[in-house]
């Protein structure tokens, strides 16, 4: 056991000794890698950013009920005995009228204007969560609310949320044909490469099972190289996207102090870098091994 | 340990390289392999290792069917064969210690155990002081010497030579042959190709002598 992991050990020295060897190809290798990796996970970063932003923005379906201005407390005290009671309703949350004015100051980037304001034009409101999402039901719901004398105005958040969340749908198909082709094209190179790599080693190759290397002790090194040549693509990928992403978020630093908000690009979590290199390891030992398969067959001691 | 019978060796176009080859050699056995060039020597030795087949008979290499062996078993079949080549075969891209390195690599070896075969095996070629050079910088000699070191690095208990002195001077092929001879001594099965005349002379063993492909007593 402890033989083999040695023996593992020296084909990675071995392999990445054969990187440095030749450090302009192998740079440029990774590097055509990294490029064709970082447009189909650039994508999947902005969706991600931009998705965290409607989430943010507006969760899942709610109705907005706001009450009529001079309510007094008591009044609003049965109206929300009322909601809880309601068949149809999940939960409620109250929100006052000094609270919400609070909150929007913070959230949304007009604290200047809210600033510059004398009185709070703000109602008491209740945020109400349905039981069923579907909208035939929400609007059922909504007009059930609307009758209400103590409402002055109902509202549901989703309708944007929906046409957002198509949109995104579609945007996310984008990215995934693009990740898909372009995953073709890491195993493509990553198979030309060891093509010239198993070609310029013919004399190692029918040297070794001449003196009785199995198959498998023969393909390990190319598929560690294909494998280590995935990883730092992957690792390129990532760091192309970082600082891509650093640009960006220089720039959009301006634009979000003009709406006093701090909004920012995110990077990959930390679990989702960590599946962008195992993902691009996959591909380049995949590329390697169909590579292997073709070619070393063809090299027999004579 | 290597047994003929009735082998034909025919390649494609109808080249016949060997012709109804009958003949054993025992374990521990020492045999010269003679003829022309063209006779069918390399063939011959070619067939022991199972680079090639038989087209007809059998071909039994410690009791393994040549003929018949599956090619995940070959692998194994020639780890206990030392193979030495005319043109050495070595590999440019490594040096010395790691040449000799190979076929322990290839065989799972611990990494200390093996360090010390390989000087083992230097020393016994006497190159034990050119382990860290390039074996382009070595003679032809010494070349042929590092083959040695390669093929018995292993411990195998088989060693086939092909022409191991074919291009050196006297000097030099007395001393692989005095190699040979210390291998001979411990017990290792040889089989030696050549066409040197003086060579047979000088090292008395058995002689298999090929002319076209055919056994001459």
């Amino acid at each position: 056991m402890k033989n083999a992991i040695i023996q593992h050990l020296q084909v990675i020295k071995f392999t990445l000794r054969r990187l440095l060897q030749t450090p302009v190809s192998s740079l440029l290798n990774i590097l055509v890698i990294g490029i064709a990796l970082s447009l189909p996970i650039g994508g999947y970063v902005l969706l991600k950013n931009v998705q965290g932003l409607a989430d943010q923005l507006a969760g899942t379906p709610q109705i907005s009920a706001f009450v009529e201005l001079g309510t007094n407390q008591e009044e609003i005290a049965k109206v929300a005995r009322r909601l809880k009671e309601h068949a149809a309703i999940d939960h409620i949350e109250f929100v006052p009228r000094d609270l919400a004015l609070k909150q929007l100051q913070q959230s949304t980037g007009l604290a200047d204007v809210i600033g510059g304001l004398t009185q709070n034009p703000l109602p008491d409101a209740f945020i109400i969560y349905p039981l069923a999402l579907d909208a035939q039901k929400l609007e059922l719901l909504r007009d059930d609310l609307k009758s209400w004398s103590q409402f002055e105005h109902v509202q549901m958040d989703s309708a944007w949320a929906h046409k957002l969340e198509a949109l995104l749908k579609f945007a996310r198909m984008a990215v995934l044909i693009l990740a898909v082709m372009l995953s073709f094209a890491l195993v493509a190179i990553t198979f030309n490469t060891i093509r010239l790599q198993i070609l310029t080693q013919r004399d190692e190759i029918e040297v070794s099972k001449l003196i009785g290397a199995t198959n498998g002790f023969i393909r390990r090194p190319f598929l560690y190289f294909g494998l280590v040549q995935g990883l730092l693509g992957g690792a390129a990928a990532w760091l192309i996207i970082a600082s891509s992403l650093a640009l960006l978020n220089y720039s959009l630093a301006g634009l979000a102090q003009l709406y006093a908000s701090s909004f920012s690009l995110k990077h990959l979590s930390l679990g989702d870098s960590f599946t962008l290199l195992l993902f691009s390891s996959y591909l380049g030992w995949l590329g390697a091994w169909f590579s292997v398969s073709q070619h070393l067959s063809q090299i027999e001691p004579k | 340990m290597i047994k003929f019978n009735q082998v034909y060796k025919r390649y494609q176009g109808g080249y016949e390289a060997l012709k109804n080859l009958s003949f054993e050699i025992a374990a521990g056995e020492m045999v010269f392999l003679t003829g022309h060039s063209g006779a069918g020597k390399s063939t011959l030795l070619k067939l022991i290792a199972a680079i090639e087949r038989p087209t007809s008979g059998s071909v039994l290499v410690k009791g393994q069917n040549i003929k018949t062996l599956k090619s995940a078993a070959l692998p194994y079949l020639r780890r206990n064969l030392g193979l030495i080549f005319q043109d050495h075969k070595l590999l440019f891209d490594r040096n010395v210690f790691e040449n000799v390195m190979l076929p322990l690599q290839i065989c799972g070896f611990d990494h200390r155990e093996s360090t010390k075969r390989v000087h083992a095996a230097l020393d016994k070629v006497g190159l034990l002081k050119r382990e860290k050079s390039n074996p382009i910088a070595l003679s032809g000699g010494e070349q042929q010497r590092l083959c040695i070191a390669r093929a018995i690095v292993n411990r195998p208990t088989v060693l086939l030579a092909d022409e191991p002195t074919g291009n050196l001077d006297s000097e030099y092929s007395n001393e692989i042959m005095e190699i040979f001879k210390s291998f001979h001594q411990v017990g290792v099965t040889l089989l030696i190709s050549t066409h040197d005349e003086t060579m047979l002379q000088k090292f008395p063993a058995r002689i298999l002598h090929l002319q076209h492909g055919e056994l001459k007593v």
